[in-house]
């Protein structure tokens, strides 16, 4: 049996299972709903800076002095100019404390009472920021906003004392009160959001999850219903099923790739930097790193339903550990081990690697090694004891 | 090439069940050979060995000439499958299915169309040939079934429990057609059944299986001679005004074996001897019973069996279940009802 044979039965068996999927009417609208919620989820879901807006933060001011009032006026219109917080009149910390518990304030900026008179005898001024712990995230961004602003509104002051003081004009000002700035300068054009970052991930985690659901599921529900007999007793290669059911479930996958990948670019703004050839042939060789867990898997397990469990018991930990959503660098060193143990780690990076910033296959020749290997190695256990355990 | 199949001694083994156990059996080329026993006798497993679908354990067989460990991808090329679990695609018409097939088999194009529209107009299905097989009635299915695996043309087919489920006139029709492809293509056929009255009618050899086991294998005239010789008849016999007395009666004959009461009218009843007949008629016309209807039972495949294991053929699925022994000369079981 021919190289040509094993991939003309499996064009066929590839064609009968898309056929069959085309027909199945509630399959179609399921395959291009996933991609839909699943961006929709991850786009809207995750905290972003822009998600804080006309937050509501208690003011009290217990200075009396006219720096205090100065002071409160000036966050009031930096407030109303962001449209990042609305400020509400506060008599105290206490009062902030209640309205935090009463869900009416996200957080609280406390000017207190000795704020005029250190300032004017030439002391640090301190102004408090109350933040609610039982929601970290939002007044984690509440606090890195609030630091931002009072640090800018110092800023100010400072460039209005030093030029009334030196006699100098305030960018000579600014210069002394700030001798260093920054500036960002990314290496492709455009500012890339956590949606740039998260895109890539979630396309390579469609099209594997796709597969590796898909294919266990398509042999073990052929293997119960006991049409796979119809091919095991044909003349054909055990191969050439094993290559006709990835080809159908890697289209399926691709299909809903590029469903993830069009509504990235169409709804969300993500822009592609790289070869779009490569894009696709990357999620290609992620399939064939991971198909031999499947084929494994499908080998392994007696009926459709134990097959099932077992995958999704092996797709949740891969799905949230190989730097699809959160960096790999921001996991515990244990964790991160692991990451670099799954092949989705490696198709993940790669991708954002030629998406975002448009590299080509030699800057990814690292992850492209390791997928093949990956591949090759699990395949050549998962082939043979396929066709052993059919045989069972 | 003489035989069809030669096995040597051919075991499976699943762990401590032994559900094939050293079959030696042969079918001559161009035989309908009918294995029978009841469910858990080994003959599905006996049937997808010889398929190259399960590795025996110990022992081979050769299928039209090839070994099955060996030469397992010859024998595939030779053979046909209509296994019980219909092998065919719910959402693809019949073309779209005997197309599938037919490309695995290396069908060329031309062939495929003319052998595809020939079968579909032997089974009368060629009006339904564009219709998705999820909208078929499960006789028409099954005429799919059949000739899907007539499309490579093999020279063994195997058909395991072909007429199960269908209704009486699929089931003569399909027999039918089993009889002229055996004849038009000379292709041996090994079937399993149930049905004593399929065995009869299509197999010129029948293997009878036990608990993995041949325990008898001839031809269906001379296994139902086994029972005949001993004069036993089978009345099926319906008296509307059935009374106990007459029931004592009944089981009071010294010819009369067993009387089985199935509902409130009818009686199952066996004997043994030339008067047996006269005996029966006797024993309720004396008490004025009516007769509303009787009709002589053929020797059935529970008859052999039971005379050739003693046991009754019931579903065993495993040695785990323990039929109640012996429990035969009480009368056949429900199965029997179902078949006959």
């Amino acid at each position: 049996m021919g190289a040509g044979d094993t991939l003309r039965h499996s064009l066929w068996i590839a064609w009968k299972d898309l056929l069959d999927l085309w027909r199945n009417r509630m399959a179609m609208v399921m395959l291009i709903l996933m991609p839909l919620f699943m961006m929709v989820m991850v786009g809207y879901i995750f905290p972003t800076e822009s998600a804080l807006e006309n937050a509501d933060v208690g003011l009290a001011n217990e200075d009396d002095g006219p720096l205090g009032i100065a002071f409160a006026q000036n966050l009031t219109y930096v407030s109303e100019e962001s449209g990042l917080m609305s400020l509400k009149d506060s008599s105290g910390f206490d009062d902030i404390k209640q309205r935090i518990r009463d869900g009416e304030l996200a957080g609280g900026v406390i000017i207190p009472s000795n704020f005029s008179s250190n300032l004017e005898s030439g002391t640090q001024a301190v102004v408090e920021i109350v933040s609610d712990q039982s929601n970290p995230q939002i007044s984690l961004l509440l606090q890195g906003i609030l630091t931002e602003v009072i640090e800018q509104m110092g800023t100010w002051r400072a460039i209005a004392n030093v030029s009334v003081q030196l006699g100098v004009n305030s960018s000579e000002a600014l210069a002394i009160v700030k001798p260093y700035t920054v500036e960002t300068r990314g290496i492709v054009p455009g500012n890339p959001s956590y949606f740039d970052f998260v895109a890539p991930g979630i396309m390579a985690m469609t099209v594997m999850m796709s597969v590796m659901t898909g294919l266990p599921h398509a042999i073990s529900y052929e293997k119960e219903f006991g049409t796979l007999d119809g091919m095991m007793v044909a003349p054909i290669g055990r191969l050439s099923i094993i290559l006709g059911k990835t080809i159908a479930q890697t289209s399926r996958g691709l299909i809903q790739g590029l469903i993830v990948l069009g509504l990235a670019v169409a709804i969300f703004g993500v822009t592609i930097q790289g070869n779009l050839f490569l894009l696709l042939f990357l999620l290609i060789l992620g399939v064939f790193s991971f198909v031999g867990l499947g084929i494994l898997i499908t080998s392994v397990a007696r009926d459709e339903q134990t097959a099932t469990m077992a995958m999704m018991t092996l797709m949740f930990p891969m799905m949230f550990l190989s730097g699809v959503f959160f960096p790999i660098q921001q996991m515990p060193v244990f964790m991160q081990y692991i990451a670099w143990s799954l092949p989705l780690t490696y198709a993940t990076s790669a991708l954002r690697k030629v998406m975002i910033l448009g590299a080509d296959v030699q800057s990814i020749s690292t992850e492209l090694i390791i997928l093949i290997t990956f591949g090759i190695v699990l395949l050549a256990v998962a082939v043979p004891i396929f066709k052993k355990a059919m045989k069972k | 090439m003489e035989e069809a199949i030669v096995t040597q001694n051919l075991t499976k083994k699943f762990k401590d069940l032994v559900a094939v156990d050293h079959v030696n059996i042969d079918v001559k080329r161009g035989g309908i050979f009918g294995l029978l026993g009841p469910n858990g006798a080994g003959k599905t497993t006996l049937i997808r060995m010889l398929c190259t679908l399960l590795a025996p354990t110990e022992g081979t067989a050769k299928v039209a000439g090839y070994d099955i460990i060996k030469q397992d991808g010859k024998v595939r090329e030779h053979i046909g499958l209509v296994s019980e679990k219909m092998i065919m695609y719910d959402r693809l018409t019949a073309v779209e299915n005997l197309k599938l097939f037919g490309k695995l088999y290396n069908l060329p194009k031309d062939t495929l169309e003319k052998r595809t529209y020939k079968l579909l107009k032997l089974v009368h299905m060629e009006k339904w040939a564009k219709s998705q097989i999820g909208t078929y009635s499960t006789g028409m299915k099954q005429r799919i079934n059949i000739i899907r695996a007539l499309l490579s043309v093999p020279d063994v087919l195997f058909m395991d429990e072909p007429t199960l489920g269908l209704d009486p006139q699929s089931t003569t029709e399909i027999r039918e057609f089993i009889k002229r492809i055996n004849i038009e293509n000379e292709t041996s056929i090994i079937l399993t059944t149930h049905m004593m009255v399929e065995a009869d009618m299509l197999c010129d050899r029948v293997g009878i299986i036990d608990r993995g086991k041949i325990v008898a294998l001839d031809t269906p005239r001379s296994l139902k001679r086994i029972i005949g010789g001993e004069d036993v008849a089978s009345v099926d016999i319906e008296i509307p005004n059935l009374t106990n007395e007459m029931l004592e009666a009944l089981r009071d004959q010294p010819t009369i074996v067993s009387v089985v009461r199935e509902n409130e009218t009818h009686l199952l009843i066996r004997a043994k001897g030339e008067d047996a007949f006269d005996d029966i008629i006797d024993t309720i016309r004396s008490r004025n019973g009516r007769i509303a209807f009787v009709k002589s039972l053929e020797p059935s495949l529970e008859d052999v069996f039971l005379h050739i294991t003693g046991r009754e053929m019931r579903a065993e699925v495993s040695s785990k279940v323990k039929s109640f022994q012996g429990g035969g000369r009480h009368g056949p079981p429900a199965l029997s009802r179902r078949v006959r």
